[in-house]
């Protein structure tokens, strides 16, 4: 007789079963419920789509829509640069190693503290500026934290300069994996190096870059809180400039105490989050498709 | 000879670039050593440059005034505490999964694997709530189980994949000899699994170590301020002392920069394996 039975494997899921339960199955099923109650302290009477009415007709939960979207237009920037410094990382030039030690860093550090520093550089007589107007460039010195209409702009560049790193590692990764008798039969072939990277590499790198698209859009859109709250002083300001869902979530259940409300804009977020778990799952398949 | 010097100043190009580039992603670094440096007076006429007259006046003044010790030490225990949980929980399902006929397996795997896209500020709601009944708010445990909750689909999902990819053939064998499934894991399946393991550690501590959401909501308290709570609260105070703040945020980036430095080949392996989430 084995000791294992059939029992065994499910004692071994056990934990994780448990775990998951608590952290995300709790959560997800409460966030519905909750959403239809007026929550007071730890529970309240149900009100049935009064909490979503309310939402949806204040203007700073749309403000903070629209600003979680507007933030969608960094990707590009961002996937343009980690593919032009991850496909140069790959040509293995002098010092290459060293050069990938340094643009990781960004992903190192944590955001709070680099929102902390790029907070004070950007500052209106900091340095950022200083070195604008000693390029004759005063136009461009604007008041990048304090002005309503540039500071998500500058929350923006923020995520550009860290996100890209892991948009580095990720391509870096990808392109290390890939077969290179192609691209020396190539090289031999007398193909250039642009024509080495736009007919060769490329294509090899679709489901990868689609897969980092996916996760950028997931972070746009539920993930920037830590830049958000540096660098808007814990407001989302200046005023409304740089709330987003994120911050209307906390404001509702920590500031206002109204875990209702939160709990709405909750699940609205949810259900975007939802739509778009299909098509990270198609990405991840096809680049381990790719890499196999 | 033409083509020869095409060559190298396309090369002398992409070095340029990614000159550029590293030259971009170590400024901020640069700039917050370079004015943690410097006294207020000197920073207040000079910005960019090189501190004339070193001073350590700001450090001083700034772990004599902040706990950035003990806020330290709560992110300790928050990223060992959930990085540990998650490995341990994570390690047996994900042995169950791969190595184990049962059903339900690849509808679990999947289901966990299908967390990783839920946006961690969704899940904040019930617990506060539920927290605030039970009285878990600010204390390590109930904090370290939400961590370790976030965590874990990507851990499984990880050590799943890596699983099944060690030869059964190997504890086909073992299973002969009479060992168990604990004795297989512990003896077989872990040690070949240490590179993944190493993945997970530093993608997992760097997740803890860094989040700024959950430490700020379920760990109020000022003694259990976790790092990043900490200097969020600590650059409002000091928002015009730019020297000052600037040595706050050496001292806090420090810790992750040093092990970074120390442990490149970890890291840059664990990274780049640990991106597919």
């Amino acid at each position: 007789m084995r000791h294992s039975s059939r029992l065994t494997p499910y004692l071994y899921v056990l934990p994780l079963l448990a775990l998951l339960l608590f952290v995300f199955g709790y959560p997800l099923i409460r966030i519905f419920e909750f959403s239809f109650k007026m929550v007071r302290g730890i529970d309240g009477p149900w009100v049935g789509l009064r909490n979503y009415e309310l939402i949806l007709s204040q203007s700073v939960f749309w403000e903070a829509v629209l600003h979680n979207l507007q933030l969608l237009l960094a990707i590009p920037a961002m996937v343009v640069i980690s593919l032009l410094v991850s496909v140069l990382l790959y040509d293995r030039i002098a010092g290459w190693r060293f050069y990938r030690i340094i643009v990781f860093v960004p992903f190192v550090l944590a955001i709070p503290i680099i929102a902390v520093v790029m907070k004070r550089m950007f500052q209106f007589n900091g340095p950022v500026n200083e070195i604008l107007r000693w390029l004759s460039l005063d136009f461009l010195a604007l008041d990048w934290i304090g002005s309503s209409d540039v500071a998500l702009w500058t929350v923006m560049i923020l995520i550009i300069w860290r996100e890209s790193a892991l948009g580095i590692i990720l391509f870096l990764a990808r392109l290390l994996s890939l077969d290179e008798s192609m691209i020396e039969a190539a090289k031999l072939e007398g193909a250039s190096w642009w024509q080495r990277v736009w007919f060769i590499i490329l294509p090899q790198m679709r489901g990868v870059i689609e897969f980092y698209v996916v996760v950028s859009v997931i972070t746009m859109l539920a993930a920037v809180f830590a830049y958000v709250f540096i660098i808007g002083g814990g407001r989302g300001g200046p005023g409304t400039a740089t709330t987003v869902v994120e911050l209307y979530i906390f404001n509702a259940l920590i500031r206002t105490s109204l875990p209702g409300i939160a709990a709405a804009a909750s699940v609205l977020l949810f259900l975007v989050s939802v739509l778009l778990i299909f098509p990270m799952f198609r990405a991840r398949r096809r680049v381990r498709e790719e890499e196999a | 000879m033409a083509r020869r010097y095409a060559i190298t100043a396309g090369d002398a190009l992409k070095q340029g670039v990614l000159l550029v580039a590293a030259f971009l992603a170590l400024v901020p670094t640069l700039f917050m050593i370079m004015t943690a440096l410097k006294s207020e007076e000197e920073y207040a006429i000079d910005k960019m440059g090189l501190p004339s007259m070193p001073v350590i006046e700001n450090f001083r003044a700034v772990l004599a005034d902040s706990p950035f010790l003990s806020w330290m030490a709560n992110s300790v225990i928050m990223v060992v505490g959930a990085v540990l949980l998650s490995t341990v929980i994570s390690c047996l399902a994900a042995y169950a999964i791969a190595c184990m006929e049962f059903r339900g397996r690849e509808t679990l795997l999947a289901l966990s694997t299908s967390l990783m896209a839920v946006p961690p500020v969704v899940m904040i709601v019930p617990l506060f709530v539920l927290y605030t009944q039970l009285g878990l708010i600010s204390t390590y445990q109930g904090t370290i189980v939400i961590y370790a909750g976030l965590i874990t689909p990507f851990s499984v999902y990880l050590l799943a994949t890596f699983f099944r990819t060690v030869p059964k053939e190997l504890f086909e064998a073992a299973r002969i000899d009479g060992a168990g499934h604990f004795l297989i894991l512990r003896k077989i399946v872990l040690p070949l699994s240490l590179p993944a393991i190493m993945t997970l550690v530093v993608v997992n501590s760097l997740y803890v170590w860094n989040d700024l959401l959950i430490a700020i909501i379920f760990l109020q308290d000022d003694a259990k301020r976790t790092l990043m709570a900490g200097i969020s609260v600590f650059q409002g105070r000091y928002n015009n002392q730019v020297p000052l703040t600037m040595a706050g945020m050496v001292i806090a980036s420090a810790p992750m920069l040093i092990l970074y430095i120390a442990f490149q080949k970890h890291f840059i392996r664990g990274l780049m394996a640990g991106a597919i989430k």
